[in-house]
């Protein structure tokens, strides 16, 4: 028996009880789109967050200090938790230290591109009559501004090297500082004092330049995105000594690494290494450890989280797709049952036992087919409406992804089903005596 | 083959049910049959004669159990299934009492469908089902399926398909039982016809002595044996 015809016949013997059909292919409907929607959402997730990485320091190693594992004791009386006696709060001495850090620009040359580390005073206000700024009184070091993310600098100049040096009062403000403060004047703002008060104290600095403040790059900026811009709060960059001396606090609990990327391949062995490195010196510290993170651990813990979650959404697809094949399989074996008179004059016609399989089995494919058909597009379709929905939220244009394997693997699984959940009814089909079958009424 | 070469071929044909088992019955007794090459024989008995397990026997529905059959020159006796589909298709055409045409499916395709399990090419195909209908006068409705058509539109369509491909024999089982006796004498006609102006051989399975007496030999079945096997009087019953 020929393929088309095979085909015209399933259409036809499916298209007569229409209602049937559709009830039968929801398991498929539902499978199918369930694997397509999660797939589409996923894609595009993955991409939204790797656009974002590469955007913003895909190279950049977050170093911190972290209180060590509470350690168990045998006591004659069980285990004994030497916990909380053992915490202290953290004190300049666990610090990471100039020494550490010169120490490990010195150990990887060549991976380190610069070292940043930020010590800050806190945020505070500054006034000018009725006009205020928020800001956070950052200090820097004089490699960072040149090696890592140097801003745009509007008017004035970074601080020179005597200032580093020396730890000068002095300050780098950005354009909204200037907008809030001298009407967007920023050569005016050059040489003028400025008073900020954070908490009960006054501090005092001079401008020395105004940078252009990348809302972009800032990740307080992207958390808090539903500020105006005069309540933002911006940077307020001071040389790194002058906070130092300030506080008395010559440690640094946090630092930041921007790798070079040629030449490290492999960012998780390498902070690894840095991690070894540090660890030297902590250790007789009982307290603290160093602890190393970075945008691409997180991505790959979310790509974690995404794969389980995808996993799950399988399971669910899964048993939808086996009680799916599973109603196929029924509605078939209903069919045959119900065109047994057929089958048998079938036969008294010619046909063979394997084109009566064919026949039914080709039914049932063509069944799971269009059921997977109408699964991927449903999936499409609620994968778009995800990620509108997750675009919306996020204020982030998202494109809609789904993948051409998985709709050809979807294509080719429900296929599948049809053959397998098809072949029982269809083998029994078959192998009807056409003598009964003629006789059935 | 030559006309008057014999087509069916038996000798001693015994068939047994339920074998081995308490209710072991069997229905026929040792048959010998021959029918030639364009003859149009009736086979007439009463209900429990043995009619069906014959014709399914003659037909390759079904397996003699004990006796040598020859169809067309061909060893049925213990054949493979799927050679008996096979002889199915090429050397037997059914008509049934019921029709058994297939549902929801036009008059055309039905016609054809024969030829599509002996692997016909589509286009001869439905150029031998637009023939084959129009010699059944049925051209201005092989479009139409089943449910639409009266029953001896049906039972012409039937016999069209039985004829699709070119069979050795025509087997006909009770063509005129469910049809009123106008209807039924047009498609006894149509048995004539194709006899005597397409030399086809014909076997007629009836309950009707009447209908018996058209055909050029009558055999009688009666309680698995043949009892009775004569010339027919050729007389056309008015029924």
């Amino acid at each position: 028996m020929l393929f088309f015809e095979n085909i015209a016949l399933a259409f036809s013997s499916l298209r007569s009880n229409m209602m049937r059909t559709m009830l039968t292919m929801l398991g498929i409907i539902i499978g199918i789109g369930a694997v397509i929607c999660i797939d589409t959402l996923g894609n595009s997730l993955t991409k939204s967050v790797t656009d974002t990485m590469e955007s913003s320091g895909g190279n950049t190693i977050y170093l911190g200090l972290q209180q060590k594992e509470v350690e168990t004791e045998m006591t004659d009386s069980g285990f004994e938790f030497r916990g909380p006696s053992r915490r202290r709060t953290i004190s300049d001495d666990d610090k990471y230290s100039d020494e550490m850090i010169i120490d490990l620009l010195e150990k990887f040359p060549e991976e380190i591109k610069t070292i940043q580390v930020n010590t800050s005073l806190g945020n505070g206000t500054v006034k000018k009559d009725s006009e205020y700024a928020y800001v956070s009184v950052t200090g820097i070091m004089p490699t960072e501004f040149a090696a890592g993310n140097p801003p745009e600098m509007l008017a004035g100049s970074d601080f020179d090297d005597k200032a580093y040096e020396e730890g000068r009062a002095v300050a780098m403000v950005s354009d909204y500082f200037c907008n809030n403060l001298y009407g967007g004047d920023y050569e005016k703002a050059i040489g003028q004092s400025v008073e900020v008060i954070i908490g009960q104290t006054f501090y005092t600095f001079t401008i020395s330049g105004v940078y252009k403040y990348d809302t972009g790059n800032n990740m307080m900026a992207m958390m808090s995105s539903n500020t105006s811009d005069y309540d933002t709060t911006t940077d307020m960059y001071v040389p790194i000594r002058n906070i130092q001396e300030k506080t008395h606090n010559y440690g640094y609990e946090q630092v930041t690494i921007i790798a070079n990327a040629e030449a490290v391949t492999n960012q998780e062995s390498f902070m690894g290494e840095i991690k070894d490195e540090l660890d030297k010196y902590y250790h007789n510290n009982q307290y603290f450890q160093p602890s190393t993170f970075s945008l691409s651990s997180m991505f790959d813990e979310f790509k974690t989280l995404l794969n389980s979650v995808k996993a799950v959404f399988a399971g669910v697809a899964a048993i939808s797709l086996l009680v799916g094949g599973i109603g196929v399989m029924n509605i078939m074996l209903v069919s045959i049952s119900e065109r047994t008179r057929e089958i048998g004059t079938r036969k008294a016609l010619g046909a063979s036992n394997s084109s009566i399989r064919t026949q039914f089995i080709v039914e049932a494919m063509v069944l799971c087919l269009i059921g997977g058909i109408l699964g991927i597009i449903t999936g499409i379709g609620l994968g778009a409406g995800g990620v509108k929905i997750m675009s919306m939220v996020s204020k982030e244009e998202m494109a809609a992804a789904p993948s051409i394997a998985s709709i050809v693997i979807a294509v080719v699984f429900s296929l599948i089903i049809g053959v397998f959940f098809g072949y029982y009814p269809a083998n029994k089909a078959a192998k009807m005596n056409p003598i009964d079958a003629l006789r059935y009424e | 083959m030559a006309k008057g070469d014999v087509i069916i071929d038996m000798k001693n044909i015994v068939k047994r049910y339920f074998i081995g088992q308490p209710n072991e019955l069997e229905v026929l007794h040792g048959i010998d049959m021959q029918v030639h090459e364009g003859e149009f024989v009736a086979i007439v008995g009463q209900s429990g004669s043995g009619k069906s397990t014959l014709m399914n026997v003659i037909g390759a529905l079904d397996r003699p159990t004990e006796g040598e059959y020859m169809l067309d020159g061909v060893d049925m006796f213990k054949a493979p299934d799927d050679m008996l589909s096979d002889l199915r298709c090429h050397k037997i055409g059914f008509v049934f009492q019921t029709y058994n045409l297939i549902a929801r499916t036009s008059a055309l395709k039905n016609v054809e469908l024969p030829m599509l399990y002996s692997n016909t090419p589509r286009s001869i195909r439905t150029k031998r089902a637009k023939e084959l209908l129009e010699m059944m006068e049925m051209t201005d409705r092989m479009r139409h399926t089943p449910d639409e058509l009266s029953g001896g539109q049906k039972q012409r369509v039937a016999i069209a398909r039985a004829m699709a491909n070119d069979p050795a024999i025509i087997l006909a089982d009770e063509p005129t039982g469910a049809l009123d006796s106008a209807t039924g004498r047009m498609i006894m006609d149509i048995f004539h016809r194709l006899h005597s102006e397409q030399g086809k051989t014909i076997v007629l399975i009836t309950h009707s002595p009447e209908l018996a007496e058209e055909c050029e030999t009558v055999m009688t079945l009666k309680d698995g044996m043949f009892v009775d096997v004569r010339k027919g009087s050729g007389k056309r019953a008015i029924l």
